[in-house]
This record gives C-alpha cells, sequence and structure tokens, in this order.
C-alpha cells in the first residue's frame, strides 16, 4: 500500500514533465514544443537544449503560442504548450476552445503552477479555475498526476491522444508515490486505500493530504475508500460509483476553487446516478494569498486535519 | 511588372465574378452571412486559388500543397465558392450553407469541408496559426507557402501583433499575410473604432516586409503575390485596398451589408449587375 | 508620423543637484530594502527591480502627487506597475513614502500579509492589482478615460517590462491610448533588454521599438533610466506633451547597482539566496558606517 513519503526528497511533476518530454522528443521525432518565456520554469529548456530545431520560444504571447501550436498540429506534429496554468487557461482560453479543441487536435497543454502550489507568488499565479474552466470545453482530457512516476506516464499518454489534453502540473516538489506502483492510464482512477466507511476523492497534490488523513483515520478505525482521480475529464465514473455503493459517504480534495473543478465533477456523477452525501475540500469560492504552501493549506481548510474532519462529519449523514 | 497574358487577366475577372455571383446566391439562400466582406476579397481569393496557389483538389490532403487561413472567417462564402468551383466538393453543397447538416459551416470548420486547411471565424487567430504552419514547412524543408487572409477590423486584436513578432523572429519568408482592407468594421470605419495607419509602418517596426497593392486590381495582385514568393528574408504583409461589397453598386462602400442575406428582389438587382 | 524623420529625443536635465543628490540617497535606500525583503522572503525578482530603481524614485520621490495620509484620495496620480514581479521595490517605495510601515516590508510574501508576491490592490498606495503581463497599460486607459470624464487633472503612470512587449493587449492598449488622445498617461519602459528566457533579441525580436510606438502615434523619448536629471526631464516633458500619450523608452540594465548581478539574466528570480543574504548584510554594513547619518536612520 502507498503512502506518503515524508522527509524523502520530493520532485516538482513540472520536472518529470520537463525530463520526458526529451524522453518523448527521442522517441518521436512529431513532437514540438511551444514554450512563451518561462522554459527554466516549465522545465522545457531541456527539450530546447535537446532538440533546439523543435522548440519554438515565442516570447510572453500565450493566446499566439496557443494557435501557433494548433498550427503545428494541423501539420501533424505532437504539440506541447507550456506556461503557467493561469496563462494556458485563462489567458489563451479561447484560442485553446476555437483553434485547438473545436478542430480536435494533438496539442497538449501542460501548465505549470496549478493552484496552491504557485504559493508565495500570490493570487495572479495560483490557478484555481481552470479545471473548471477547461473542463467545460467538449473533446479536452484533463489531467493532473499527483507524482512524478504518473506525470511521466501521463506525459507519454497524452502524446498518443488524438486530441488536446490539459496536464496540471505543480510548482512544488511532491513525493514519490507510484515509484513502482500500478500501471497508469488516463481516465483510469488509482485506488490508493481500500475501505468501507468512507470515500476519499482526491487530485493533484491534494492526494498526499488525502492520504495522511486515510492513515489517521484508519487508527480511529474508520475505513477509508481513497481514489487518486487523476484525471477529471473523462471521470472515472465507473470507479467512483462502485465505490460509494460501498461506503455511501464521499469527501472530494482539490488544489482549487471548489467550484467547477473535482467536487463538481464528482457532484455531478452522484447527483444523476447515485445521491450520496458529499462535503468538498478546495477553496471555499475564494482568492488566496501569497504564503508557504502548508501554511496557506491549513488556513484555507485544505489539509489533512480538514479533510479528517469533513470525512467524519459526512459519515454522519449517511442515510 | 508581371508579363502575365492579357487573356489570364480577364479569364480570372470571369472566375472572380463568378464568385462574386456564386457567394451571393449561397448568402441569399442561408437567409444569413457576410456579403460585404466576401465581395471585397473576391479578386484576393480568385488571385490565390486560380494562379498563385500550388494545389491538388484531387488529393485535399497532399502535404506539399500550400495552404490559405481565411483568418476573417465570416468571409468564407467566397472561399467555399472558389473550393466548389475547384472540385474539392460538388457545387450543390454550397446551397446548404449554414444549414443543418451541410459540410459548410457559418465559419470555415476544417473537419467538415474539404479544402479548408483550417477552422477560423474568431478573429485574430488565423495569423498563428499560419505562422505555426510555416515554421513547420520550413522546419520539415517542405515547399509549400501559406497564405493567411485578415480582416482589417481584425488587425486591432493583439495577438495578430503577437503572431507579426513571431513571424519577424522565425523568418518565416514562406508565410504572406494579406490585409482585405476594406476600411470598415461592424461599428464603423476603422479610423472612427481604431485607427490603423500608418498601417505599413506598422508592419515594418515589426519586421516584415510590407506592400501596398489595389486589392481589386488583378495584375497588381498577381506582381504583390511574387514580390512575397521572391522576398526571402522574411514574412510579407499586402496592404490590399478593396471596397467592401465591390461589384454590387448598392453594397459598396456600405456598412450595413457587413452580415446581412440580400432579399430575393435585392439579389436579382446585384445578379443583374454582374452578369449583365 | 515618420520614422525615418523622427528624431532621437535625449532629455538634458536641469535638476539642482540638491534634489538630484537627496532621490540618489533614496534609490539606494531602495536598492537595500528590496534586496533585504527578497533575502528574507526567500523568493522574489530582484533583477528586475534593480533596474528601475531610479524610475521608481523619481516618480514617487518627486514627480507624482501623492499623499500617504489619503491613499484613495480621488485626485492622485496613479500608478500602475504593469511589470508586477517588480513588486518588492514598489513596496519600498510605499513604505518609504509613508504609506504603511517599514516594519510591513518584512512580511512580503507570508501569509496574511498585504505584500503579496505580486503587486495586489489591497495594499495601501497600490493603484492596480498586476503580476500577469500586459495587462496593465490597458487598465491605466481606464483610469484615465475615467479622470477625463470626471474633469481630474490625476496623470497615469505605467511602468512595463521589456518582455512585455510580446504580449498582444499591450498593443491593443498602446491604439486605445493613443486613439483617445490619452495625454495623461505617461508609459515608462524598462529596457534593460533580458526576459526570463534570456536576451529580448533572442527570445522574441521587438523589432524598431521606437518606430512601433511611433506608427502608434505615440510621443517616444529615449533616456538613460539610470540617470536622474534624464528620468525627472523626461517626466517633465511627457507631462507637457498634449494631444498624445507619451513612453519613455528606459534603457537600464538589469540588475543595477549589484555586481553579480547586473545583466545576468538568471537573477531575473532569485538565484542565490546565500550569496544575496551576504550582500545584504555587507551593504547594511555599509550604510551604518556612512558619514550620512540618513542610511543609519533607515535601516531595519
Amino acid at each position: 500500500m502507498a503512502s506518503t513519503l515524508k522527509g524523502e526528497k520530493t520532485i516538482p511533476t513540472r520536472h518529470a514533465y520537463g525530463e520526458t518530454l526529451v524522453e518523448l522528443g527521442k522517441l518521436n521525432d512529431r513532437v514540438v514544443v511551444f514554450e512563451a518565456d518561462i522554459s527554466k520554469s516549465t522545465q522545457t529548456y531541456r527539450f530546447a537544449e535537446a532538440f533546439p530545431d523543435r522548440f519554438f520560444n515565442v516570447g510572453v504571447a500565450e493566446q499566439n503560442m496557443m494557435a501557433m501550436a494548433a498550427g503545428a498540429a494541423i501539420c501533424g506534429k505532437i504539440a506541447f504548450v507550456s506556461t503557467y496554468a493561469v496563462f494556458g487557461s485563462m489567458r489563451a482560453c479561447e484560442q485553446m476552445r476555437t483553434s485547438v479543441a473545436y478542430p480536435k487536435l494533438n496539442v497538449n497543454i501542460a501548465v505549470s503552477h496549478a493552484g496552491l502550489t504557485a504559493y508565495d507568488d500570490g493570487v495572479t499565479h495560483q490557478a484555481i479555475e481552470d479545471l473548471g474552466i477547461v473542463r467545460s470545453i467538449p473533446n479536452m482530457t484533463v489531467v493532473q498526476p499527483c507524482d512524478a512516476p504518473s506525470t511521466r506516464k501521463a506525459v507519454m499518454a497524452a502524446a498518443k491522444i488524438d486530441g488536446p489534453v490539459y496536464l496540471r502540473l505543480t510548482r512544488i516538489g511532491m513525493p514519490i508515490l507510484y515509484d513502482a506502483g500500478p500501471d497508469f492510464e488516463i481516465g483510469k482512477a488509482i485506488r490508493l486505500r481500500r475501505g468501507n466507511d468512507v470515500t476519499i476523492v482526491a487530485i493533484g497534490d491534494m492526494v498526499f493530504q488525502a492520504l495522511d488523513a486515510a492513515e489517521q483515520l484508519a487508527i480511529e478505525g474508520i475505513g477509508v475508500d481513497l481514489l487518486d482521480m487523476h484525471t477529471i475529464k473523462p471521470l472515472d465514473q465507473e470507479a467512483l460509483l462502485e465505490s460509494v455503493m460501498r461506503t455511501g459517504a464521499v469527501v472530494t480534495a482539490e488544489d482549487h476553487n471548489v467550484v467547477g473543478g473535482l467536487g463538481s465533477a464528482v457532484a455531478e456523477t452522484l447527483g444523476e446516478h447515485r445521491p450520496t452525501p458529499m462535503t468538498r475540500i478546495g477553496l471555499q469560492d475564494t482568492f488566496a494569498e501569497s504564503g508557504a504552501y502548508d501554511d496557506l493549506l491549513r488556513h484555507y481548510g485544505m489539509d489533512a486535519r480538514h479533510i479528517i474532519e469533513a470525512a467524519r462529519k459526512v459519515m454522519g449523514r449517511k442515510k | 511588372m508581371l508579363r502575365e497574358k492579357e487573356h489570364d487577366i480577364e479569364k480570372l475577372h470571369e472566375i472572380a465574378r463568378q464568385l462574386r455571383i456564386d457567394s451571393l446566391r449561397m448568402i441569399h439562400r442561408a437567409g444569413g452571412g457576410h456579403p460585404g466582406g466576401s465581395l471585397s476579397a473576391a479578386d484576393l481569393v480568385t488571385a490565390l486559388y486560380f494562379h498563385e496557389m500550388n494545389l491538388c483538389p484531387q488529393e485535399p490532403d497532399w502535404p506539399d500543397r500550400d495552404r490559405f487561413i481565411m483568418s476573417k472567417g465570416h468571409g468564407c462564402p467566397v472561399l467555399y465558392a472558389a473550393l466548389a468551383r475547384l472540385g474539392y466538393f460538388d457545387r450543390s453543397h454550397l446551397e446548404t450553407l449554414r444549414k443543418f447538416g451541410s459540410i459548410l459551416q457559418g465559419h470555415p470548420d476544417m473537419r467538415k469541408t474539404p479544402g479548408l486547411d483550417s477552422t477560423s471565424g474568431s478573429l485574430g487567430q488565423g495569423l498563428s496559426v499560419g505562422l505555426g504552419m510555416a515554421l513547420m514547412g520550413l522546419r520539415d524543408q517542405k515547399p509549400y507557402r501559406v497564405f493567411v487572409m485578415l480582416g482589417c477590423g481584425e488587425l486591432d486584436e493583439g495577438q495578430i501583433w503577437e503572431a507579426a513578432m513571431s513571424g519577424a523572429k522565425f523568418r518565416v519568408a514562406n508565410l504572406t499575410a494579406i490585409v482585405d482592407y476594406n476600411r470598415l468594421q461592424l461599428d464603423g470605419t476603422n479610423d472612427q473604432v481604431m485607427p490603423l495607419e500608418p498601417l505599413d509602418d506598422k508592419w515594418r517596426s515589426f519586421g516584415w516586409n510590407a506592400l501596398r497593392i489595389d486589392g481589386h486590381d488583378m495584375r497588381a495582385i498577381l506582381d504583390a503575390l511574387h514580390r512575397a514568393a521572391a522576398h526571402d528574408q522574411g514574412p510579407t504583409v499586402i496592404i490590399a485596398k478593396t471596397i467592401k461589397g465591390k461589384g454590387v453598386s448598392f453594397m459598396e462602400d456600405q456598412l450595413n451589408w457587413h452580415g446581412v442575406a440580400p432579399s430575393t428582389e435585392q439579389l436579382e438587382i446585384a445578379l443583374a449587375e454582374l452578369d449583365p | 508620423m515618420n520614422r525615418e524623420g523622427a528624431e532621437v529625443t535625449t532629455v538634458a536635465g536641469a535638476e539642482s543637484s540638491d534634489i538630484v543628490r537627496n532621490l540618489t540617497r533614496w534609490t539606494r535606500l531602495l536598492r537595500y530594502d528590496t534586496l533585504r525583503m527578497i533575502s528574507n522572503a526567500d523568493s522574489g525578482h530582484p533583477g528586475g527591480c534593480m533596474s528601475m530603481a531610479e524610475i521608481l524614485t523619481c516618480l514617487y520621490f518627486e514627480v507624482m502627487r501623492v499623499d500617504p495620509r489619503r491613499p484613495d484620495w480621488a485626485d492622485r496620480d496613479r500608478f500602475i506597475l504593469s511589470k508586477g514581479h517588480g513588486a518588492p521595490i514598489l513596496y519600498a517605495a510605499l513604505a518609504r513614502k509613508g504609506f504603511f510601515p517599514v516594519e510591513e516590508l518584512k512580511s512580503l510574501r507570508k501569509i496574511g500579509s498585504f505584500l503579496h508576491g505580486h503587486p495586489d490592490i489591497s495594499a495601501p498606495g497600490v493603484d492596480m492589482t498586476t503580476g500577469c503581463l500586459g495587462q496593465g497599460l490597458s487598465a491605466g486607459v481606464g483610469m484615465a478615460l475615467a479622470g477625463r470624464h470626471d474633469r481630474r487633472d490625476y496623470r497615469v503612470f505605467v511602468v512595463i517590462g521589456c518582455g512585455e512587449m510580446n504580449e498582444g493587449q499591450l498593443w491593443e492598449g498602446a491604439a486605445s491610448a493613443s486613439h483617445f488622445h490619452l495625454d495623461q498617461i505617461t508609459v515608462v519602459l524598462d529596457y534593460n533588454k533580458l526576459q526570463f528566457d534570456g536576451a529580448v533579441d533572442e527570445v522574441c525580436a521587438p523589432g524598431d521599438v521606437r518606430g512601433r510606438w511611433q506608427s502608434l502615434g505615440w510621443n517616444v523619448l529615449e533616456i538613460d533610466g539610470h540617470d536622474i536629471p534624464q528620468i525627472l526631464g523626461s517626466l517633465r516633458q511627457a507631462n507637457e506633451c498634449r494631444g498624445k500619450p507619451t513612453i519613455i523608452i528606459a534603457h537600464t540594465i538589469k540588475g543595477k547597482g549589484v555586481d553579480f548581478m547586473e545583466n545576468a539574466f538568471l537573477w531575473h528570480s532569485l538565484m542565490d539566496n546565500g550569496l544575496l543574504t551576504k550582500y545584504v548584510e555587507r551593504m547594511q554594513h555599509e550604510l551604518n558606517s556612512d558619514p550620512d547619518r540618513f542610511y543609519a536612520q533607515c535601516l531595519w
């Protein structure tokens, strides 16, 4: 059973992305990368060094970058677009919708600084709306892997999908969870713990908070069914419904506004197929602020302690 | 100056006239669409599709074909008319413009219409898409050229200037932008809404080769396209002064013909002018 | 306006030596404050702060009409730091001007602080939330239009970075300011010629910067952005220009004043806090032992 490895080395998932791009570039010469002047941050500089003739830095011009990638994809390329999540999902939103998603092109939008992982850069760089925005665009696949190994697999898988993939990455380091772990498949949730008392569905960096919470709840004798829902679209409804049929209560955990993201996606499925008491952990429809990542999670009610409280409460609402 | 044979020029004039007639018929039948911008671009589209571009209608996906992007996507009727005439699809489809189930959408959809190289209609994006295509052509050492038709109102979009800057950086000599400069946008003239001049200076300051021509003078259009091809230092923009609604007296230079379909009576008058 | 015919405008300063001496002092202090803040926060963007130290000093300590006791005064001149990652030096200027206690500078990027990583309008004296490049000028156009509508005579100052000129929105804003003849807008371009990924010329050819602004109908001035008399002279000329907005192309050096930071684009962000902290300690020692006791009183 996987568990958080406190004190172990952590790796930002953007680093895993940057490294994997190079591997991908070696395997397939159709892979091209577009960048908007933050290659050292998004880690695409590694690809730029390895394949300078397939790397295009367009400067601070995200809208242009998104549509250029569409042009490249139309010419048969597998395009990766890198920027921060705020800019990829919002500044270039309409270009992503109209020039990329509508014609269903193989443009992979890999964005760093998901949610509060942008921590002290402040609100301008903390994307807390992107999952909701991107999820509502037809033809999109939306993924946030929690650690470096699953990010590697997600990048490889995204290149193979003949359509746009939004890949959400972290600024800060994440522990290694799936070192020799289960097969990662886009669209298939990973069960990290099996239990019959409450389901916790988590995505991205919040998987680690959920793991902590589940371990502490286990000490109290509460069995948590924990799902790493790394793909928010298409959502693994089968795994979700199977789990809540056994537990009858759900907590969702996301580094995102509770409006529009994982909590909303889960609520949509449960509302239609199996109404279940649930609580959404995430930013409660508020902007955050600058600060250390751990302090922000605590302050905005998103750390393991809050997940534990939410789990206890939601269990009390079971029918 | 070019030494195009006089009868070639005459032939192109005749095709442009036919494309104008087709465009108006299509828009009339659809009960909606943008006649003004289709008519202003008719001579430019004709010069590209029936003279300049290297195409293979039997094989729409031929990798070495020249590409065309109608970035001012609302001008698509004249493009559809050109594609039908070249045999990309049967002419009978022209009657289905904007109808449910049609291969001819209100704005270009590359997944539905054979011969279309991109999906467009949201102003400001086409030059970036064309730049991506041109860049791939250079990288893959393909011989194709990329042409992007821009509207003048579209130049208000900042993304155009992002693409302009990138085009200069990447020295995409295989990219030609053509501005259908009819000086009218939805809310008024360019000068009223957002002035563009000095437009050639502006493009040059972004590092482009800029040419100014009369966009209804076929000889001048062909000449400019040749000069763009000969310029190997970077991208070229052809600023083509045009008249919105060109060819139909009551539509010429009229703002209110931007996005309205002609009635049956109006169509008859227009066709009589175009086909005396 | 014809590019070829345009003269290169050099701005000679005619400032009294007292004013210049005074501003030089504040500049030195703002550099200290800024580096100390970034070292303290262990995060931030020092290079682009250092390059605009003289510019911000001239604006806040000589040119702009502001009143720290009334941060919301309706007639105050507005300032927008469009290159929002330069926030620390703006905070230093605001604190030294008296908008909030200097003590607050210790809280940069900490939870609960109003000194966010990028400027937030909730901080006293900050007129606009920024940090997403390319948006500041558009906001400035809105402020200037509102001022004209309300018959207020305040001016709007916007500082932009050179990498920011890649953003198309900047050119949307530039066209609008010119179209509406907003002569109360002055943009200062902190032209340090380095952006995050390298030299401006390598990342995205800026082309003919002067010609581009002129083709959009702007009054263009060009100065050495570390020369206080030139900065003051150009800001004054901008104030006097009628009928069109002014851009001051200020040639600067990224990391100016700190030997290991100058022109080192890796110092766009904090590279090595050990090195920076040592530098700040040394700077503190120098300021403390400076015969001008002004500095010793200001240290923190």
